[in-house]
């Protein structure tokens, strides 16, 4: 049973429908109780990073979030800025990450390192490469890719948290994973065959 | 590599879709989720609706019709019609839209990009200008309410100024282009996008998939925006949603790059 985050945040209807159509049982998750009760959470996100973070604080979800991601160990899977709260803080705000990862979030430098403009944001299809075989990125096809709509990047001080990469004027992650914590920046609701996939895998790890 | 972005413009009026010809005469063509559906099955690259009644009608985006398309939609959606402030664009990325656009409202104040940057991220704050020629010097101009108001500014000038505010993308929507298939205007779209350092979005005049080939060889990385090309088929414009597949859509890219 997959619970996703109902913290005013990303698209939960979206998310729901695909799992309908994988015939995978996921709820909306909106008290602690309900919370506790999912096998895995999804953990949404759509906005600026201290909305985020202020959206999830004002839920009252937060302790039983930490609870059941770091005590419990429930695998939790977070979307663009829902995985970017899992850092330890943004350059998009002022306030702490939940801190999950020993990781900054950075904003997208509009000049890559053979000096050449990129274009400000990172918006529309990419392809991925892995950095280490995981179930949660099994089957997708990487040419094809996924959608990206970010200002800000996710930047690991442990380079083993790293999933995937993508190139985007430099490197950037595109997808993190440390135990039953998974991240991804691009938005797999929206990404067609491959962001499905990638929900299918979740359901089954 | 970042590819270009192949993006149908389904255009919302009376609750039905519709396709316009130069902003007017608009014609119905079918049902806002039904098209929804099929462009999932399509797997099209992002999908862009505009309400075309609201701002001219003044009144508030139609949530419930937004609500359903984004639960429906399992590619980006940029939502525009009727968004004058930040409590309504937030609104409708909690109903699911990855983005939100907004026209005339920035007319009459341009800091609408911070104020609903600051919630809902700059990346999801998307400027339409519809651009249309006026006068004997044929000057371009940005025009609101369907191009029935003028507002006598520049395009590039305004661009410059949207990028400043830190807008997330341009659509260059091309009020004499609309509809009457027969290219992109190529200059209008340089002369924005050279000046400015963000994604664009062409809009009006697509015609067939080699003026998105065109388009996309030009300038590369951009979103190739169409209405009649992806409802229309054939001379005589039978209703038809339609859509380039996975492969045909590669082949466009790689002779284009």
């Amino acid at each position: 049973m997959i619970g996703i985050i109902n913290y005013g945040s990303g698209n939960i209807q979206a998310i729901l429908n695909i799992h309908k159509k994988l015939n995978v049982h996921a709820f909306i998750a909106n008290s602690t109780e309900e919370l506790t009760k999912a096998e895995k959470l999804i953990l949404p996100g759509v906005g600026a990073f201290d909305e985020t973070m202020n959206k999830l604080i004002s839920s009252g979800l937060i302790d039983s979030l930490n609870d059941c991601v770091l005590a419990k160990k429930t695998p939790v899977l977070g979307i663009c800025v829902g995985m970017q709260i899992m850092a330890n803080r943004s350059d998009e705000g002022t306030m702490n990450g939940l801190g999950w990862f020993d990781a900054e979030v950075k904003k997208l430098n509009p000049v890559n390192k053979k000096g050449e403009a990129v274009l400000m944001p990172h918006m529309g299809w990419n392809s991925v490469q892995q950095k280490y075989d995981s179930d949660l990125l099994n089957g997708i096809d990487p040419a094809r890719g996924f959608y990206f709509l970010h200002s800000y990047h996710f930047v690991c001080k442990n380079e083993d948290d790293i999933l995937a990469e993508t190139h985007y004027g430099d490197t950037i992650t595109s997808a993190i994973s440390k135990e039953n914590i998974y991240g991804t920046q691009f938005h797999p609701e929206k990404s067609h065959t491959n962001g499905i996939r990638v929900f299918k895998n979740f359901s089954e790890l | 590599m970042l590819r270009p972005r192949i993006i149908p413009c389904l255009l919302v009026h009376n609750r039905g879709l519709v396709k316009t010809v130069q902003f007017r005469d608009p014609k119905y063509v079918g049902d806002p989720l039904n098209a929804v559906k099929i462009f999932n099955e399509k797997e099209a690259d992002e999908l862009l609706v505009i309400d075309i009644d609201a701002s001219v009608n003044e009144v508030e985006p139609d949530y419930q019709l937004i609500k359903n398309i984004a639960s429906e939609c399992r590619m980006p959606l940029c939502y525009g019609g009727g968004v004058k402030n930040v409590d309504q664009a937030q609104r409708i990325i909690n109903l699911g839209a990855e983005k939100v656009a907004l026209s005339s409202a920035l007319i009459n104040d341009i800091d609408l990009v911070s104020k609903i940057g600051s919630v809902i991220g700059n990346q999801s704050v998307v400027a339409v200008m519809d651009i249309k020629k006026r006068g004997l010097f044929k000057k371009q101009e940005i025009f609101t309410h369907n191009a029935t108001k003028s507002t006598g500014l520049d395009p590039v000038d305004f661009a410059i100024k949207l990028a400043a505010k830190g807008v997330g993308e341009i659509v260059i929507n091309s009020v004499d282009q609309d509809g009457v298939m027969q290219g992109y205007d190529y200059d209008l779209i340089d002369k924005i996008k050279s000046k400015v350092n963000l994604p664009i979005t062409a809009l009006g005049g697509a015609g067939s998939l080699d003026d998105l080939e065109e388009l996309i060889s030009k300038f590369g990385v951009i979103g190739a925006a169409a209405g009649s090309l992806f409802v229309f088929k054939g001379v005589y414009k039978a209703v038809l949603i339609n859509y380039p597949n996975p492969e045909q859509k590669l082949e466009m890219i790689h002779k284009a790059f």
